[in-house]
């Protein structure tokens, strides 16, 4: 018996517990309001192939930015004990800064300037430079990261509109869109294909790296670390533009999904659900010890809440509300002061038990 | 409850998952009565007051007051406070970013709704007067060293209306001084009635000041003795459970001073630091065990960060086999095979939320490098070696380390360094607030390790401990190098005239 709380207690300690427990919860709910949800269909897009369709594999597609950015923001909030608001207004600019290097200063070119994968690089650069000025502040200056973001933040968008002019660029080159939606002949959307590839990057870094150590252990004890050999201030600096390059990547999905622009709602309000999904994954918000998969299973959470309430009908003005209720009670059971009433409950039982047993 | 009795526990339980930490415990504190709790690390003790003060909630068992009829539920330390217990850890757990007056009064009921702020700062003032306490009520506390910290926490203590007052550790930041003030100030509660339970780790002390001793061992309850029933030699053998060998046989290994003209393995000339402390140079010859001597705060510590590169240098030379070199940062230093086991172990040394395995490994891995990540199984393999090497009392080398005793966290340290195989060890302090039986073993541990040709600087508050490891004393005033000792001159007097300047 000893051995069945063991692992009882086992899976209710891990990580991922929490998150698959939402994740089960909204499959149940689904299951009950409308089978349909879950019915994978294929269907000829637009452009007359045959793609996958169905509630899971929009949640899977669209939750692929949120899950790229919740790697990075995992990192992020582990070394720095903070976190970065300004992903949604860095995808911005470096959205705009890739459609500038294709167009130039021709809003609707009939040929591209450069190839996409130059555009793309351009725009990693620029997200990579925003992390640096936001890791600057942050390690070198000390600036608490909430508010070194601000900066971006509030400024970000405009230069994003700055950087084309404001104009709204269209890209007509077909092989751009594909990138946001589908290749032709693959069923399967593309932006799910560079979230797994993302993830195996991280994979590979945590295995090949010491990131995660370093990380961790510069936000649990920044001055042991100090004194172990690490470069604290480098490591807080690094994780804000590894951060960058995540961002970048969730940029050009992004705009690929649209071939266009809109400076003030692109990506709006995604750096919450990108918080959210590291806290929802169990991982603590002032930074130390993490769970990247906890965070990622977190952001299809999110998405796979999202894709709910829209099917019942929910007004998308009214989704933030609905939202926030369920968050409230995913963040309160997951608190540590929950925890530790249940265990202590599941305990009572268990010597209860062991007490009738006895007898 | 008896006559004059002001605290009892009885068959006290309290279990962690994989330790039952305390197994039956008792404890008697008589009014007026200073009253040592002994035992090693991991004994018992510290749980024991965390229980008594509601930081933890005991299992099972019973705990009386005077003054209060049948038994009293603590789930708080503010009911603990409340009762009458007042408690000064081991750790210091004020905010060092209030001021000392804010300090000495938060959380505490005042009159009124609001806080008369003049006031207060008056009533500090005026208490840190009477204790002989160099403080200011306004200064922020965080300017302050650790021992004038651990004061006004005592401070606190002594001014909430206390009738149990208990001590955990209070003297291990301590000057021989302060400690003396320490006594003063606890003789005085003594007579006023308070009782007080004292938990030390320094012998000396027990029998300084303490009326009664209560011995744990392994979470057991041992006995109940008065001073005179149990002679030192006695307390210790009750402590570990068995007969100890004389410390005296530590001394005869200890190695002669190696020869002047050769190269030594680590010199510095001039050496000054961010710290503040006066440019100074330092010398170690391999397989030879210095020391830096001096009062609490006169720069022994800041001299070997400086060689560390635990704070920035401001001048001066480092030398390492004859070859001069740069050290900017700690890495610099652990490059060239130096080690440092620093002083404050909560903040410089443990990394609290890794597991003990990490932190062992730690420092390899950074030499190692970033992207030379050691594989799991030879972190296990370090790991367990390790463990097993000290003797590090865990449930396992996935435990995160800040659940360790701190004599265990100490040991842990300890073997991240020894893991890097350096040339030169630095132990800053490794020996405060751990058991005696530990306290031998890391003396003995630091003479076996210069025999094998390391070198070691030593530090240690209590000087019989540096008497006996160290071949060369360097003694400090004011964060100056005031004299050297060697061979004969090691002795107590020596070094305290050397320290007052004689």
């Amino acid at each position: 018996m000893n051995k069945e709380t063991n692992i009882f207690k086992k899976i209710v300690g891990n990580q991922l517990f929490i998150p698959l427990v939402a994740l089960l919860i909204l499959i149940v709910f689904n299951l009950i309001n409308d089978p349909s949800f879950f019915a994978l269909t294929i269907q000829n897009n637009i452009y007359g192939y045959p793609v996958l369709s169905g509630s899971i594999v929009s949640i899977i597609d669209f939750g692929s930015e949120l899950a790229i950015l919740a790697i990075g923001m995992t990192i992020v909030t582990a070394a720095s004990g903070g976190q970065d608001i300004s992903v949604g207004a860095v995808i911005a600019i470096s959205g705009s800064t890739m459609l500038r290097a294709l167009c130039g200063t021709n809003p609707q070119p009939e040929t591209l300037r450069t190839s996409i994968f130059v555009a793309f690089l351009v725009g990693v650069i620029a997200a990579m430079i925003c992390g640096a000025f936001n890791g600057l502040l942050v390690a070198f200056f000390k600036i608490p990261p909430m508010v070194a973001t601000l900066i971006l933040y509030t400024a970000g968008r405009s230069i994003a509109a700055w950087i084309n002019e404001n104009r709204l660029p269209m890209i007509y080159e077909p092989k751009f869109g594909y990138i946001g939606n589908f290749i032709p002949g693959i069923p399967i959307p593309t932006p799910v294909f560079i979230a797994a590839a993302c993830m195996l990057v991280i994979a590979l870094l945590h295995k090949f790296t010491n990131l995660k150590l370093y990380t961790q252990a510069v936000g649990i004890n920044e001055e042991s670390s100090r004194l172990n050999g690490i470069n604290p201030k480098l490591i807080k600096f690094s994780v804000f533009v590894i951060l960058g390059v995540f961002v970048a990547v969730a940029a050009l999905i992004k705009v690929t999904r649209i071939s266009t622009i809109t400076y003030s709602v692109i990506a709006k309000d995604i750096e919450m659900d990108a918080i959210l999904a590291v806290a929802l994954g169990g991982n603590s918000l002032s930074g130390g010890k993490y769970n990247v998969w906890a965070s990622v299973l977190g952001a299809y959470v999110i998405q796979f809440l999202t894709t709910t309430l829209y099917k019942l009908q929910v007004r998308s003005d009214a989704l933030p509300a609905y939202k926030a209720v369920v968050v409230i009670i995913l963040v309160v059971i997951s608190s540590p002061i929950v925890r530790d009433k249940f265990s202590r409950i599941s305990k009572n039982l268990k010597s209860k038990k062991t007490e009738n047993g006895g007898v | 409850m008896q006559e004059g009795t002001v605290l009892e526990m009885r068959g006290i339980h309290k279990s962690f998952p994989g330790v039952h930490a305390l197994q039956g415990v008792q404890f008697t504190l008589r009014k007026g009565e200073i009253h040592a709790l002994m035992g090693e690390n991991g004994a018992g003790k510290s749980t024991l007051i965390k229980v008594l003060t509601g930081v933890y909630s005991k299992d099972e068992g019973t705990i009386m007051l005077e003054g209060h009829p049948g038994e009293v539920t603590i789930k708080s330390p503010q009911d603990a406070q409340n009762a009458g217990i007042s408690t000064v850890y081991q750790e210091i757990t004020l905010c060092p970013n209030l001021s000392v007056a804010e300090n000495m009064f938060i959380g505490r009921a005042t009159s009124g709704k609001f806080q008369n702020w003049k006031e207060m700062n008056k009533a500090a003032d005026k208490l840190l007067k009477n204790l002989d306490i160099p403080a200011q009520a306004t200064k922020q506390l965080g300017n302050y060293s650790i021992a004038v910290q651990q004061m006004v926490a005592i401070a606190r203590a002594v001014d909430l209306d206390c009738k149990v007052l208990i001590l955990d550790e209070p003297t291990s930041s301590l000057d021989e001084q302060e400690v003396e003030k320490l006594f003063k100030l606890m003789r005085d509660l003594k007579s006023r009635g308070v009782g007080i339970i004292f938990v030390t780790h320094f012998l000396d002390q027990v029998y300084a000041v303490s009326d009664r001793i209560t011995v744990l061992r392994d979470g057991k309850f041992i006995g109940e003795y008065t001073v005179a029933e149990l002679p030192r030699l006695k307390l210790v053998s009750t402590m570990l459970g068995k007969e100890m060998d004389d410390m005296a046989d530590i001394k005869e290994d200890k190695n002669a001073v190696s020869q002047k003209d050769e190269i030594p393995v680590l010199e510095a000339s001039n050496l000054q630091s961010t710290s503040g402390i006066k440019p100074f140079d330092f010398y170690i010859n391999k397989g030879e065990v210095n020391g830096f001597t001096g009062l609490l705060g006169s720069g022994r510590s800041e001299c070997v960060r400086a060689l560390f590169g635990a704070d920035k240098t401001l001048g001066g030379v480092i030398k390492i086999e004859g070859k001069r070199i740069k050290i900017a940062a700690p890495i610099d230093a652990m490059k060239r095979g130096i080690a440092y086991l620093p002083e404050d172990r909560k903040n410089d040394g443990i990394i609290g939320d890794l597991s003990v395995k990490d932190n062992i490994i730690i420092a390899l891995q950074v030499l190692e490098g970033f992207f030379k990540p050691l594989s799991e199984k030879e972190k296990n393999k370090f790991a367990e070696e390790y463990i097993k090497l000290l003797d590090i009392k865990t449930a396992s080398p996935e435990t995160p380390i800040k659940s360790l005793s701190g004599g265990n966290q100490q040991k842990c340290i300890l073997a991240r360094w020894l893991l890097t195989h350096p040339n030169y060890l630095i132990l800053d302090e490794p020996t405060r607030g751990i058991d005696v039986g530990t306290k031998v073993d890391i003396q003995k541990l630091v003479l076996k390790l210069a025999s094998e040709g390391m070198s070691i600087t030593f530090i240690s508050s209590e000087q019989d401990e540096m008497i006996r490891t160290c071949s060369r004393l360097i003694v400090m005033r004011d964060g100056r190098v005031v004299g050297e000792l060697t061979g004969d001159d090691i002795s107590q007097s020596k070094i305290m005239s050397t320290i007052a300047g004689e």
